[in-house]
């Protein structure tokens, strides 16, 4: 269902004098209020003025992670605090958290938005919607709760873990959609197999998954073992949150962008030259309506794709490709890039392997060695040695074949992979450098 | 006359054997015979249970990962040349042992094997023309 037909349909003329229109708003917003900005406009000789089209938007600078952590934890937000109602944060790997804030008006956009985006994915008001991702600092499980609750749909805040009690839930209160990241979705399936609790006598129409990068064949497993139709939603704490794109249930293929609040562009990670239409890159956005905490062409190190042909669904909104790594996830091993999902995909090739690995990076002497360690759930195991030794030759030399890097492929038993509030943990990087 | 022969995937790691069998004891399964075939990483042992269903509902629920396989159980006579002789008989015939291994209890005088051969109901047929014992599986479970 198409929730906000004004803007969601909207012709792209008219959509455009409004992004301008908004762009330009803030614009004069930041370089009055937040100083970085002002003095990265001053640096590069830059005024408000100067932007006059969307394609003057190019002349400004880059925002990056850093940044937002230079100014940790309230320097770049561009209303007084008075003003500011909620603040969230995202884990620091390395390093402090980054810390955003919302006014009153931001709370509502983003309730608005992630409205839009549970309607997208197949939810109506008279759904019950299971929330499965974590409340608390990270932004999924509040934002899809207000998102949800905008809609007007009955929303679970179950939250995340306690995975025993979540099968009892969804048995006992028969919620219709499920919102989780697609590895915790997994992690369902099989602790409900594990209780003798079939997804076929629950109630479940749609799943929107998201917070963490996720393959189609992920998504075909996620369909046949929780018996739903599953879309990728996407998001990040800098930009809002949940709720900056979404994919149609319909189409399945690609996730439209709200552009009346974000301007997305696809630059090469390496020199920052914006790409044209259909070629992967690095994902920036630029808010257009947020007061609290906007983004000007904030590299979000997400690699994808845009794609602004028409879709089926009848929204005119841009779509981006299923994102299918991150810059900053990229291994250099013995001289050759490796993103964790090419190893993903090559596994997803070889029928039936499934999707739980994990790459264990070690420096021996001078030589760095990848290990690639393959969970062995029931469909893949064999009684026979030497297929399962088969099974690793063959993951090896695929390896080796699409990504020029050899890996030395290790069966493990299933769960041994650590999964992390949901999340699994896919690179572990040993190296002392 | 197909016994069912439970495989269970393990890693190389010290006690993991021990603790297969340790969850066995606990579910009040008893262990027939029993083979492990490893390579430096990983092992797949073979079971056959008194009980199939207890030993993979016991199994599973501690994570681990379990199949099912039919297997042929045959008599072999204790004497230099006994196992030759059913080696024989299926190779003869272009039949592929996989793998065999030996059951702990005797029946009488002869020796019990496990056999994983496919096509199996042939290689049970071809057996039993050559008047060799093939063990049924409920027999096997209680030997
Ligand atoms: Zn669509």
């Amino acid at each position: 269902m198409i929730l906000d037909i004004g803007f969601e349909t909207m012709p792209r003329e008219d959509l455009e004098a409004i992004v301008l229109r908004r762009l330009k708003a803030t614009i004069d917003r930041v370089y009055a209020n937040v100083p970085f900005y002002r003095k990265k406009f001053e640096e590069n000789h830059i005024t408000p003025n100067d932007i006059k089209s969307l394609e003057d938007l190019k002349q400004i600078p880059f925002t990056t992670k850093e940044d937002l952590r230079d100014n940790y934890p309230f320097g770049m937000f561009a209303v007084p605090m008075d003003n500011v109602v909620r603040i969230h944060a995202s884990s620091g790997t390395t390093g402090k958290p980054t810390v955003v804030g919302y006014t009153a008006r931001d709370i509502n956009t983003w309730a608005e938005l992630m409205a839009r985006a549970l309607a997208a994915g197949g939810a109506t008001r008279g759904d019950i919607i299971h929330n499965a991702y974590g409340y608390g600092l990270f932004t999924g499980g509040l934002g899809t709760h207000y998102g949800a609750e905008k809609l007007g749909a009955s929303v679970i805040p179950v939250s995340g873990g306690n995975t025993k009690r979540q099968i009892i839930i969804m048995k006992d209160f028969g919620p219709t959609i499920l919102t989780a990241t697609p590895s915790y979705a997994l992690y369902l399936a099989e602790v409900a197999e594990e209780m003798g609790v079939s997804f076929k006598d629950l109630k479940f129409k749609f799943g929107i998954f998201g917070a963490e990068p996720w393959s189609e064949k992920m998504r075909e497993e996620i369909e046949r073992k929780l018996n739903l139709t599953a879309v990728d939603i996407y998001g990040l704490s800098e930009v809002m949150g949940p709720g900056v794109a979404i994919e149609c249930h319909e189409a399945k293929k690609g996730l439209h962008i709200f552009e009346d609040h974000f301007i997305p562009e696809i630059i090469n990670p390496a020199t920052g030259e914006v790409l044209p239409y259909g070629e992967t890159g690095e994902l920036v956005f630029t808010t257009i309506t947020k007061e609290a905490f906007p983004v000007i062409r904030y590299r979000t190190r997400d690699i994808t794709s845009l794609n602004p042909e028409p879709c089926i669904c009848g929204r005119t909104l841009i779509r981006m490709n299923k994102v299918s790594g991150r810059t900053d996830d990229m291994l250099i091993i013995r001289g050759v890039n490796v993103f964790p999902s090419q190893i993903e995909s090559v596994l997803m090739e070889i029928d039936e392997v499934e999707p739980h690995y994990q790459l264990v990076v070690d420096r021996k002497g001078k030589l760095d060695t990848l290990t690639v360690l393959v969970e062995v759930g029931e469909r893949l195991f064999s009684d026979e040695v030497k297929v399962l030794q088969n099974l690793e030759r063959k993951i090896a030399k695929n390896i080796k074949d699409y990504l020029g890097v050899s890996a030395k492929v290790k069966l493990v038993e299933p769960k041994v992979i650590a999964r992390s509030q949901g999340k699994a943990v896919r690179v572990i990087d040993n190296r002392k450098i | 006359m197909h016994v069912e022969q439970i495989s269970v995937f393990l890693e190389n790691k010290a006690g993991r054997l021990a603790e297969v069998a340790a969850i066995l004891a606990e579910a009040d399964v008893n262990i027939r015979a029993l083979a492990l075939a490893d390579t430096s990483d990983f092992g797949v042992l073979r079971l056959i249970v008194n009980d199939n269903q207890k030993a993979i509902q016991a199994l599973k629920n501690r994570g681990f990962t379990v199949s099912k396989t039919d297997v042929v159980a045959a008599e072999v006579e204790d004497r230099p040349g006994g196992l030759n002789r059913i080696l024989d008989i299926l190779n003869r015939a272009g039949i592929n042992v996989e793998y065999m291994y030996a059951f702990v209890q005797h029946t009488g005088k002869n020796a019990v094997m496990i056999f994983r051969i496919d096509p199996i109901d042939e290689a049970i047929k071809l057996l039993q023309k050559n008047n060799i014992t093939v063990i049924e599986g409920s027999k096997v479970y209680a030997m």
